[in-house]
């Protein structure tokens, strides 16, 4: 762990356009190993895109990308995660006609026979199985459906599958939007623990920043593809975060008027 | 506290709930498809039964090698289709590919080339279409039902065109024809074998899992990073080449290439056979195993209708009626599993 850098991530002036629309204008930010970044704003802010630029899902129209210090030019999700970056989607990127344990080891599968690629059932179930019990998450069978699970149910499952990865840098996408609030606190328990042994740096992008806000070392707020406010939670609180997003509701709704 | 907690399941299996942990619950979905293969399969006795009673022909040698030789090649086609359906995209072109493929294997005879690379340029030839359809597909983003639409068309002008629209003999040696399907056994094992390698492909392998993921979620399968336009054209190259390898063995079985054989029905009876067998048109679900049973269904409802001196026109009406029927159970299976319900 001694030689593995501080900062994670460093993102210079980074802005995406696609065709006519500009998703993310002139972002700006650094998060080092063992923080917790909270990430807010309204819908259509520009949070999905910004993680996905640091995936490697999306290429930045302009900007540096910095991992462990070093400028890289993510050319895919594959690299990306080569890198050490590992990502929930939002729309969870599981696989209903699949069982857990094969979405767990989606795209990387360990197999035998070479070229062939025949997966290797067995190991999949008993790694998937250990790992989950590890990180206390509650499933029938790692040989069910994915379909037949909750929706929280699924999104510990996303959860626990980026975890598995020993990755630098973890993204969570509204990592609790379809759960309820006992779901939730589980996955916040995972991030906590994650966040205590210090080994990544995590950004949560969250709509409900109340449910986040404990797990958080520092927040930053998103608004037409721009980083509008960036603090450390020690030095604000819930109400003011409240007090932000209902100033960006009153404007919007000033606006609506006015047209 | 966590710690101990955690600690206390580290080496154990998953927690199971407070109630007591259900069965696998895949197990019910393949279950299910197991059952859907079982009532095929039934539904298969049940119709040879009535066809032996009716016709005591039915089960006779030569008319089973009949049957035979009709569902073989359906079957090896739907192999392909159910991969290119299960990636959720479709390939109407194949039965062209199914007409093209012997007359370039001819052409190249005709050139004084050996007959196996003959066959490995026809083969060839049907990749290259197959490769065509993904790349308009997922490179050009055209929709497969168009693409593999104009394909059907450019083929099948193609084919007339090179072969003057008339028949030709395939020219090799006895061992060569015996193997390529000159009897009905041949033709069953090239089926039964093509089946079971696939069926192991679709469920075992790394490209079988890769192409349920990029038709069960076209887009979370992109996130984790399943290439899946590069499954997705080879989902197409292999469909096409299995119509290739279907149409070399009917035209050794014939002994004679027809550029007016195979085509559209073809094609229709390999989705068929798909689609009776399990397969849904919404990507994500099939099954390699029930398309060789459909396609026997399919052999046996033909084959014992032509036996009771049922006519072609209303043979087709019957067929059509049993298709429409599959496909409405299929679209209710479709809409069930959008719920999440299956
Ligand atoms: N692939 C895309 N193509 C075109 N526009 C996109 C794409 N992805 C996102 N956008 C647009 O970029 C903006 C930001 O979207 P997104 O990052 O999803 O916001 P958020 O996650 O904050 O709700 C929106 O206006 C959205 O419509
Ligand atoms: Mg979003």
């Amino acid at each position: 762990m001694a030689e593995q850098s501080r900062e994670v991530l460093r993102a210079e002036h980074i802005s995406k356009s696609f065709g006519q629309v500009t998703a993310l204008k002139d972002i700006s930010m650094h998060l080092n190993r063992g923080e917790v970044l909270g990430l807010l704003g309204d819908n259509g802010a520009g949070k999905s895109t910004l993680m996905k630029i640091f995936t490697g899902f999306h290429q930045p129209t302009s900007g540096k990308l910095f991992l462990n210090g070093r400028e890289v030019t993510l050319k895919s999700v594959a690299h990306g995660r080569q890198m050490g970056v590992e990502c929930v989607y939002q729309d969870l990127a599981l696989v209903n006609e699949i069982n857990v344990y094969r979405n767990m080891f989606l795209q990387r599968e360990p197999t035998r026979g070479g070229f062939l690629g025949i997966l290797n059932d067995r190991a999949m179930r008993k790694a998937a199985s250990e790992h989950l019990g590890r990180i206390g998450v509650n499933i029938p069978s790692v040989d069910a459906e994915v379909s037949k699970l909750s929706g929280g149910q699924r999104q510990a499952i996303a959860v626990a599958r980026s975890v598995y990865q020993k990755s630098d840098l973890l993204l969570l996408d509204e990592p609790t939007a379809a759960m309820g609030a006992k779901e939730s606190a589980q996955i916040l328990d995972v991030i906590q623990r994650l966040r205590e042994q210090g080994d990544m740096a995590i950004i949560i992008i969250a709509h409900n920043y109340a449910q986040v806000f404990d797990v958080c070392d520092r927040v930053n707020l998103v608004e037409g593809g721009k980083i509008v406010f960036d603090k450390p939670t020690a030095e604000t609180s819930v109400q003011e975060l409240t007090d932000l997003v209902v100033n960006e509701y009153r404007m919007a709704r000033a606006s609506v008027h006015e047209a | 506290m966590n710690d101990q907690t955690s600690a206390g399941t580290a080496s154990g299996q998953t927690r199971t709930g407070d109630k007591p942990a259900r069965r696998p619950l895949s197990g019910a979905g393949i279950f299910f498809l197991r059952q859907r293969e079982a009532s095929i399969l039934i539904a298969g006795i049940l119709l040879v039964i009535y066809f032996q009673i009716s016709s005591s022909a039915f089960l006779s040698g030569p008319n089973l090698g009949n049957l035979v030789q009709y569902s073989a090649t359906t079957a090896i086609i739907a192999a392909g289709e159910v991969f290119v359906l299960v990636c959720g995209e479709l390939d109407l072109s194949v039965g062209m590919v199914y007409a093209l493929t012997p007359f370039v294997m001819f052409f190249a005879v005709s050139a004084g080339l050996p007959v196996w690379l003959a066959v490995i340029l026809g083969l060839l030839a049907a990749a290259v279409v197959g490769l065509i359809n993904g790349a308009v597909t997922t490179l050009l983003k055209v929709p497969s039902f168009v693409t593999t639409l104009g394909m059907l068309f450019l083929i099948n002008g193609f084919t007339l065109t090179i072969s003057g629209g008339f028949p030709v003999q395939p020219q090799a040696g006895a061992v060569f024809t015996g193997i390529f399907g000159a009897n009905a056994l041949a033709l069953m094992a090239w089926a039964v074998v093509i089946a079971l390698l696939f069926q192991f492909v679709l469920k075992k392998t790394r490209w079988g899992l890769h192409t349920v993921a990029t038709g069960g979620n076209p887009h979370g399968a992109a996130e984790v990073g399943i290439k899946t336009k590069t499954i997705k054209t080879g989902n197409f190259v292999l469909c096409s080449v299995l119509g290739g390898l279907a149409g070399i063995l009917d035209a050794f079985r014939i002994g004679s290439i027809d550029p007016l054989s195979g085509g559209t029905e073809i094609m229709f009876a390999a989705i068929a056979s798909a689609v009776i067998g399990g397969t849904l048109l919404a990507g994500g679900v099939g099954t390699i195993l029930g398309a060789l049973l459909g396609a026997l269904v399919l052999g046996i409802l033909k084959d014992g209708f032509t036996l009771l001196g049922v006519s072609a026109y209303t043979f087709d009406m019957i067929l059509g009626g049993a298709i429409l029927v599959t496909m409405v159970i299929n679209v209710r299976l479709t809409l069930l599993k959008e719920r999440g319900g299956l």
